[in-house]
């Protein structure tokens, strides 16, 4: 196959301008060359509209800077180009816009896109030209822009904007700047014929492309089987640094990758674009179109497009008008319509058919093929795939389009890609051999527009989650700020009553209740977090680690508190007010005992399941439990003594303070939530109700009317005006009640929102924590009935505490939801 | 002005897969003909019941399957297969012999998993090795070569009478294989006294490489196949002939002996239960062409293309998943059937 280059090279010295690349696979179809080729370029067809595409070009459409019923001049700019991978276009003779809309356009896929309609005056009237005669004066990046300005794109592949393929980046360094002229399609001679007749202005065209991309080689890629074009072309470049390189004929040597690796051995990478291999690549009309568009001021207004096919009597190339019809143009080209077949936009391998022939020439349309059906026939029916191999042999990319084509009809896109799929250059050589005459490319193409939509869902999807993970990140965060800010506050107040306390003898009582409550808080709250983390690890959820680690930094914060109040005890003694405080004391041990002891339990349990789970840390669980069980067992020994120091008659005070603090809650909420102000939610509690007054008014004023009417319908004697001034009337008190159901539906909504604001919680959250508090409360009372007769005294004392922690919380919570409600004027049905 | 609709390529290079398939029938008419010289009318009359059995079979099928079945029949699929299958019987095959196994080849081997185009294994191949299994008594028997029966006797045979004479002979396989290691033996048997290999086997395995080559140079075929399965069977000869000449076979004994030729121009290279890519296909048939002389020189059988063949199928897949060529712009081939 391909010969070793570097080896050639050095054997054959005087082979060196020769091409010595080669590239994979390829076919030899017939040429038909010469039914275009024989005649000079003539001017296209007059046509009484031109209908311009504003996305002629690639990247984004044009947009229009004309109106319908402007007159314009020749060479006027109708449309500017849109970001930054984009090109204008303009006027390609004088007239008058007289539309601006969707139109038919030459797309695979038959669609309309928007296009300006101009009907020429006739007249061609130029508008002012500014030719620049020394490029170099004008500088590299205003070179650019007048490129852009003059609507310069590939007149050979795809249209991509000439401007931005010749901007380079900083970094960026061409070797090669490559001239693409070989044409390799069958039946193409529009780059032929521009070769022989204007190989200087080429010549010129390419000489602003090096200024502008300053590349080390510039190689002129042209087919052995066009020797004018090749001899016209020696003859213009003599004397230059520009190097014609003949390649051999073969479909699809034309192909940018192709032609590239013919050249000069390279091969682009999967997925990049030739700059990222140093080559640069034009074609050599787009190098004509620079050149006109510099040196001689003149925008892209035509483009030279081979007419051929059995069915045009004076085949040929056409200097044509982009925006002629084809339909124009065929007719100008003699077409004979009972003879048309198969009418191909572009070559027979890779062109489409057309199906409406009143579509536009554009600035890619290098050929229209008028086919007698004969020429072009109907396919033959698509037969079964025999796997011979023909397809692979010919592929230019070294693909294997037999399992492209399987995994293609088996929607088994996972398995295309990885046989290179996305590669495929749609080239259209294995279709031509194959003998099953199965469409492959056909199925290429749905193949890769489907993977293409996947991809775009999966990016999209992938967004989604971002974005959700973000906000569920905000979203803790904004929680533990919260939390810090909760507890701040708890450490001022506690702060405050310590002073409080110090000032004035006999405080102490409140600061130790203050403590005791916050011991109880933390501690269920700690609970909580371990219930909550257990469930989450039963059913094995994501954040099953971070509960657990919540659950352990609450229970640090218990634990603190504890301290806390056992140093506030220990100081109390010394207080002089005795009695009340040491009882307070005891039940704060008892409470302490309490809780100590259900968090035994409930590590033993945990420690149970995950024996019995022969979970990992199932050890650590029960060390976690011994150590709480002594302690356990060290505060009940505490309270022992204390009882014992204190004698029985203390004892019965212990139930009492609990209840005193209740009311510690009440007002602390209510300072917390300072901001709240009180006038306002009174004021809005009195607009409630009269919004609710009003639309329930409204509301059966309007089922009244409504009724009325219905009544005078059926009874038919009220004249056509009355009715419709009853109906009027209906209209109007619904519109009112309406309203006022708005009003009110939005105050309630403000109300809620305030809540949310100064709680942190909604309100539906509120609720749900009274209920959840209430019947935790209910349980344990429960529990302690059931077992008071069965139980020792130490246990029921400990039950005793936790009902006191219970009910603590239960009232806080009913607490927290009444003063939300009241707050904002809400009455709670 | 009804215009064509179609995607590109406007144009093809007008082949169809039936103008495939007659060349390739085309292609085995020399090899038919030196069968014919050598052993009799049998394997004409073999070849031509075989395509009727197949037709037939196919058509039915089709029919059954709701296809329609001129356009099927039209893809001379069935004919190759039947052809392959009539060449490889002996000659003096009687007709139920080839209708068994045509019958097998078309129904269960290709139609049964889908027609043309589905079949992991070659039917040809199919339908030999089932009639081997069988009927070894009547697969084994050979006329001896330029002892050819007259075609009244040809016909006798082909209708399962038993004529007059008695034409079976030994092949030269058989034979080098009874008499292998006896240096002496060997050089007493005629039937190895030819300039290749056996007298008329040669010749019938040259008439299978001009076919073969004919293949080739009409690009029917690609070289990989053929040339691999034939390095694959002469290497390891070559090697174990300098060994002990006594004991193994030479290399040319080899190639020109059996169904080589008929296994690597036609056999093996049976594009649908191949494996796929250029480098994966001569994988694919050098392991065929080792295998076979593996088979002929420590197996049981007297001939081994089929099961060689039938073997590497079941490996194409997992060929065709390490031989995926390098697809241009990547740095390397993919492996693999998965990303
Ligand atoms: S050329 Fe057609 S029939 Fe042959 S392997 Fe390729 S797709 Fe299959
Ligand atoms: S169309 Fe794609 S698969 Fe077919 S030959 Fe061209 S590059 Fe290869």
């Amino acid at each position: 196959m391909s010969a070793n280059p570097s080896l050639l090279q050095r054997l054959l010295p005087g082979t060196r301008r020769a091409p010595v690349h080669d590239f994979p696979g390829g076919v030899h179809p017939a040429e038909h060359k010469t039914v275009s080729n024989q005649t000079p370029i003539t001017p296209g067809p007059r046509p009484a509209q031109l209908v311009l595409p504003l996305n002629m070009h690639l990247g984004a459409p044009a947009r229009p800077v004309v109106a319908v019923g402007d007159q314009i001049l020749k060479g006027q700019m109708l449309a500017e180009p849109t970001g930054a991978v984009s090109a204008a276009l303009h006027a390609p003779t004088s007239g008058t816009v007289v539309a601006l809309g969707p139109r038919p356009i030459q797309h695979p896929s038959g669609m309309d896109a928007l296009c300006i309609v101009l009907a020429p005056d006739g007249e061609d009237r130029w508008a002012e030209r500014r030719p620049v005669a020394d490029h170099t004066r004008l500088g590299p990046g205003k070179l650019i822009a007048l490129l852009r300005d003059a609507g310069v794109a590939g007149l050979g592949g795809a249209g991509f904007p000439t401007s931005v393929k010749v901007s380079l980046g900083d970094h960026q360094r061409v070797e090669q700047l490559i001239i693409n002229a070989v044409e390799c399609e069958p039946y193409i001679t529009a780059d032929d014929r521009l070769m022989r007749e204007r190989a200087d202005e080429i010549l010129l065209g390419v000489q602003i492309l090096q200024y502008l991309l300053n590349p080390h080689d510039t190689l002129i890629g042209i087919e052995d089987n066009k020797p004018e074009a090749i001899a016209a072309l020696r003859a213009a470049c003599a004397g230059s640094d520009v190097e014609i390189r003949v390649v051999p004929t073969k479909y699809p040597s034309g192909g940018e990758k192709q032609l590239i690796q013919l050249l000069t051995g390279k091969e682009v990478p999967s997925g990049s674009i030739p700059a990222q291999c140093g080559v640069v690549c034009q074609n050599v009309g787009t190098a004509w179109a620079v050149k006109r568009a510099v040196h001689d001021g003149e925008p892209l207004l035509s483009r030279i497009t081979t007419v051929t096919g059995d069915a045009v009597a004076r085949p040929g190339n056409y200097e044509v008008w982009l925006g002629t019809p084809v339909a124009d143009l065929l007719h100008h080209a003699g077409v004979d319509k009972d003879r048309l077949g198969r009418l191909v936009m572009g070559g027979p391998m890779m062109g489409f058919t057309l199906h409406d022939p009143s579509v536009p020439v554009v600035k890619t349309s290098n050929c229209v093929i008028a086919a007698s059906a004969e020429e072009l026939p109907e396919p033959p029916p698509e037969q079964a795939c025999i796997r011979c191999g023909a397809c692979a042999e010919v592929c230019p990319a070294n693909l294997l389009p037999q399992q492209l084509y399987w995994y293609a009809k088996t929607d088994d896109f996972e398995r295309a890609q990885h046989h290179n799929l996305m590669d495929c250059i749609e080239c259209g050589a294995c279709a031509y051999v194959c003998p099953s005459h199965i469409p492959l490319v056909q199925y290429y193409r749905y193949a890769k527009g489907e993977i293409r939509t996947q991809t775009a869902e999966q990016i999209k999807a992938d967004r989604a989650r971002e974005r959700f993970e973000a906000r569920q990140a905000r979203l803790e965060r904004e929680q533990a700020e919260k939390e810090a800010r909760r507890r701040a506050r708890l450490e001022a107040n506690r702060k405050k009553q310590e002073a409080a306390a110090d000032s004035a003898p006999g405080a102490g009582d409140d600061k130790l209740a203050a403590l005791k409550k916050e011991v109880g808080q933390a501690s269920s709250a700690y609970k909580a977090a371990v219930k909550a983390a257990k469930t989450a690890e039963a059913q094995e959820a994501d954040n099953a680690a971070e509960l657990r680690a919540r659950a352990d930094s609450l229970k640090a914060e218990a634990d603190r508190a504890k301290a806390a109040l056992r140093d506030a005890k220990a100081a109390a003694p010394a207080q002089p007010a005795a009695a009340p405080a040491e009882s307070s004391a005891l039940a704060d041990l008892k409470k302490a005992v309490g809780e100590a002891s259900s968090a035994y339990k409930a590590a033993v349990k945990a420690a149970k399941n995950a024996e019995a789970e022969q979970s990992d840390d199932a050890a650590e669980l029960r060390a976690r439990a011994d150590q709480l069980k002594a302690e356990a067992d060290r505060l009940k020994a505490e309270l022992r003594e204390a009882k014992a120091a204190q004698g029985p008659a203390a004892a019965p005070a212990a139930p009492a303070p609990p209840k005193q603090d209740g009311d510690t809650p009440d007002s602390k909420t209510t300072v917390d939530k300072a901001a709240v102000d009180d006038d306002a939610a009174a004021k809005r509690q009195k607009r409630l109700k009269a919004l609710k007054t009003a639309y329930n008014m409204a509301h059966k004023q309007y089922k009244e009317a409504h009724a009325a009417v219905e009544r005078a319908e059926r009874a038919g004697q009220d004249s056509d005006e009355a009715l419709a001034a009853m109906h009027a009337k209906v209209e109007k008190l619904k519109a009112k009640a309406d309203h006022c159901r708005d009003a009110l539906d939005a105050l309630v909504e403000q109300a809620k929102a305030d809540i949310l604001a100064h709680t942190g919680k909604d309100l539906k959250t509120l609720k749900l924590d009274a209920a959840r508090a209430e019947s935790a409360l209910r349980d344990k009372a429960d529990e302690l009935e059931r077992r008071r007769d069965t139980s020792d005294a130490d246990t029921l004392e400990t039950l005793n505490s936790e009902l006191d922690a219970l009910q603590e919380h239960a009232q806080l919570t009913r607490l927290a939801l009444k003063t939300a409600v009241e707050e904002q004027g809400l009455v709670e049905e | 002005m009804s215009l064509i609709n179609a995607p590109s390529p406007h144009t093809s290079r007008h082949t169809d897969t039936g103008a495939v398939m007659r060349q390739v029938v085309y292609a085995t008419l020399p090899g038919l003909a030196v069968l014919v010289w050598q052993f009799g009318l049998g394997s004409l009359l073999n070849v031509l019941w075989a395509v009727l059995v197949a037709l037939t079979c196919e058509a039915l099928f089709l029919r059954a399957r709701g296809k329609p079945v001129a356009f099927y029949l039209k893809d001379w699929s069935a004919v190759v297969t039947a052809v392959l299958l009539g060449l490889a019987l002996p000659s003096t095959a009687p007709w139920w012999l080839t209708l068994i196994g045509v019958g097998f080849a078309i129904v269960v081997a290709k139609q049964l998993y889908g027609g043309l185009g589905m079949n992991p294994f070659n039917p040809a191949m199919i339908g030999y090795v089932l009639l081997l299994i069988s009927f070894p008594v009547a697969m084994t028997q050979w006329v001896a070569p330029g002892d050819a029966p007259a075609p009244a006797d040809s016909l006798a045979l082909f209708l399962g009478q038993t004529p007059a004479d008695a034409f079976t002979g030994a092949t030269p396989l058989d034979t080098f294989r009874t008499w292998a290691g006896d240096a002496e033996a060997l050089a007493g048997r005629d039937i190895l006294a030819g300039r290749l290999a056996g007298p008329g086997w040669e010749a019938v395995n040259l008439a299978f490489l001009l076919g073969g080559l004919y293949l080739l140079a009409r690009r029917i075929i690609t070289w990989q196949i053929p040339v691999a399965f034939l390095a694959g069977l002469a290497l390891p000869a070559l090697i174990a002939h300098q060994v002990d000449a006594a004991r193994f076979a030479g290399p040319l004994f080899h190639l020109f002996s059996g169904g080589a030729m008929l296994g690597a121009f036609f056999i093996a290279t049976d594009p649908v239960s191949a494996a796929t890519s250029r480098l994966g296909r001569f994988i694919y048939a050098l392991l065929i062409g080792l295998l076979i002389w593996v088979i002929r020189t420590f197996g049981g059988y007297p001939d081994a293309v089929a099961f060689a063949v039938l073997l590497l199928n079941l490996a194409a897949p997992f060929i065709d998943y390490y031989t995926q060529p390098r697809a241009y712009g990547h740095r390397k081939a993919n492996k693999g059937a998965n990303p």
